[in-house]
């Protein structure tokens, strides 16, 4: 076999172990998506945007639960947006001396890693117990500190990838150091900060330990976030485990819901961004 | 007679900067050791030698560059008008903006044409907009760059080819009206037409502004420059006249280097 064959031959067997590999884990995936689909397809109906969560063994919907989600993610995303994408300029920008950058670099990373259980806990502790009640903005604060990591991680690495050329390039002209961040890096970096801010929201929007524990449930229709709030994960959760067959359908919708806004999430900002990203 | 008739030419050069004895450290590593040289006024100066050598190094003290990272460190003076920037009262933005630099690879902001430029006016003045205008069109039309843009100022400066970038970036360096005009290897990245309009403008541009290049083309140096320095391994080996220094070195390193020899 001479030297060519030879390579021909490694070549299309190390192609076709990594095509088998992607097909291996795609297969899951397809398995997990077409399960959702037949499961959840039939209880998307008007009612659940209609109606709010049924006792055992009544019609209804996911309402309140699709509103509490909405809410508590919006203010989830809302507080800890900020904090992670200064966190991330300043880790970037101004963290290659000193101890503070590499330290709050670590606590993050841990932070990310997290089981988020034990976020619902720490907010459980830190405010439920203190204010004496389950509420929406518990709930809120649990999902601000899940993005807060995924935004500094995302916003970092993304500011990293604009060359420190564009750096010097601002500055050359006289620029003081944050009208070069502020107008130059982070407008270069603007479509992948946004897609990690969009990722946390995926992130979060499926998340149900951090909940249990902090906005818990609420049967009815509330927009007051001092109160107890419904929210998507938890009443799947609830919903699945019990016996009743209407709160099962219920349960595969929401799942299905929840995926189905996550991947339009995704697809959106794939479009949105795909021509507008600078090459360098 | 009396003297000034003596020497005419000489009397006739202001020296822009004058560089005093200038050491430069990246960490502990020495880059340039005790550099002497004076850059004169409304001339174009090339640094050459090879790679390593410190040519960009040296070109990155004059609007401290270096400044921006930690570890490197530049001892001695440089003298710009007669006031030495390295000393530490020194405000680095207004240096910049009197020290314009262009470099090697083109570097157009993530905004459009007309944003690319009038960003760094906007930095040190407050023009209307009928005057912003106007400066976008002189600074363009200086960098020969107006014919090909001015349909679509509106446009990202990432949508032009790599030539136009960087004539874009040497009319956003000349929108600010610097005093010195810093280029770093600004054709290297460039085809030979491109290459070709570069070298043109910077012969227009001297007319006006004290330039400083650094390439590692020697033809390029030779066409351009009024005076050469010739550095190796941090040393200013000699600096003169360029047809002299490439015609009649005076150092046997010198004429190695440029006859190719050795580089």
């Amino acid at each position: 076999m001479n030297l060519y064959t030879r390579r021909l031959l490694i070549n299309r067997f190390n192609l076709a172990v990594s095509l088998l590999t992607m097909l291996f884990g795609l297969f899951w995936l397809g398995w997990i998506l077409f399960t959702l689909f037949k499961a959840g397809f039939g209880g998307l109906s008007a009612k659940l945007f209609l109606e709010m969560t049924p006792p055992p063994g009544s019609d209804g919907g996911l309402l309140n639960a699709i509103l509490g989600s909405l809410l508590m993610g919006a203010a989830g995303t809302a507080l800890g947006t900020p904090v992670g994408i200064l966190a991330g300029i300043y880790l970037a920008e101004f963290g290659s001396r000193g101890w503070l950058a590499p330290m709050t670099r670590f606590i993050s990373d841990i932070l990310l890693s997290a089981p988020s259980i034990v976020v619902g806990l720490f907010i459980y502790e830190a405010y439920v117990v203190r204010v004496g009640h389950f509420s929406g903005w518990a709930g809120a604060f649990a999902l601000a500190l899940i993005v807060i990591p995924v935004v500094i991680r995302t916003t970092e690495n993304m500011l990293r990838l604009v060359p420190d050329s564009l750096r010097e390039a601002a500055a050359a002209l006289g620029a003081p150091q944050w009208k070069v961040i502020v107008l130059v890096t982070v407008r270069a970096a603007k479509a992948g900060i946004i897609t990690g801010i969009l990722l946390a929201i995926a992130r979060i929007s499926g998340e149900t330990a951090p909940l249990l524990f902090t906005s818990l449930n609420n049967q009815f229709w509330t927009s007051n976030m001092n109160s107890p709030m419904a929210n998507l994960p938890v009443v799947i959760f609830q919903f699945a485990m019990s016996p009743y067959e209407d709160w099962h359908r219920l349960a595969w919708a929401g799942a299905l819901l929840i995926t189905l806004s996550v991947l339009a999430l995704n697809v959106f900002a794939r479009v949105f961004f795909r021509n507008r990203t600078a090459t360098y | 007679m009396n003297a000034a008739v003596l020497q005419p030419v000489e009397q006739a050069l202001i020296q822009k900067i004058r560089v005093k004895d200038l050491n430069f450290y990246y960490g502990k590593f020495q880059a340039l050791k005790s550099i002497n040289l004076d850059i004169p006024e409304r001339k174009v100066t090339a640094f050459i030698g090879p790679s390593g050598c410190g040519k960009s190094t040296l070109l990155r003290t004059f609007n401290r560059m270096y400044a921006l990272y930690p570890n490197q460190e530049a001892q001695g003076e440089i003298l710009l008008d007669g006031e030495n920037i390295l000393g530490p009262g020194q405000d680095l933005n207004r240096l910049r903006a009197k020290v314009g630099m262009v470099f090697q690879k083109p570097t157009p902001f993530p905004m459009s044409i007309h944003d690319n430029i009038a960003f760094g006016v906007r930095l040190y003045e407050s023009l209307p907009p009928r005057e912003m205008e106007e400066r976008v069109e002189w600074a363009l039309r200086k960098a020969a760059l107006w014919d090909e843009v001015k349909g679509k100022l509106r446009q990202s400066g990432t949508s032009l080819s790599g030539g136009q970038q960087q004539r874009l970036c040497i009319a956003r360096a000349i929108a600010v009206r610097p005093e010195v005009l810093l280029l770093d290897e600004p054709a290297s990245a460039l085809d030979p037409i491109s290459t070709g309009r570069i070298e043109e403008l910077v012969h227009e541009l001297k007319a006006d502004y004290t330039i400083v290049i650094v390439t590692h083309n020697m033809q390029q140096a030779a066409r351009v420059s009024d005076y050469t320095a010739y550095m190796y391994l941090g040393d200013l080996v000699e600096f003169g006249v360029t047809d002299e220094l490439f015609i009649k070195p005076k150092k046997k390193e010198t004429e190695d280097y440029i006859t190719g020899r050795f580089g």
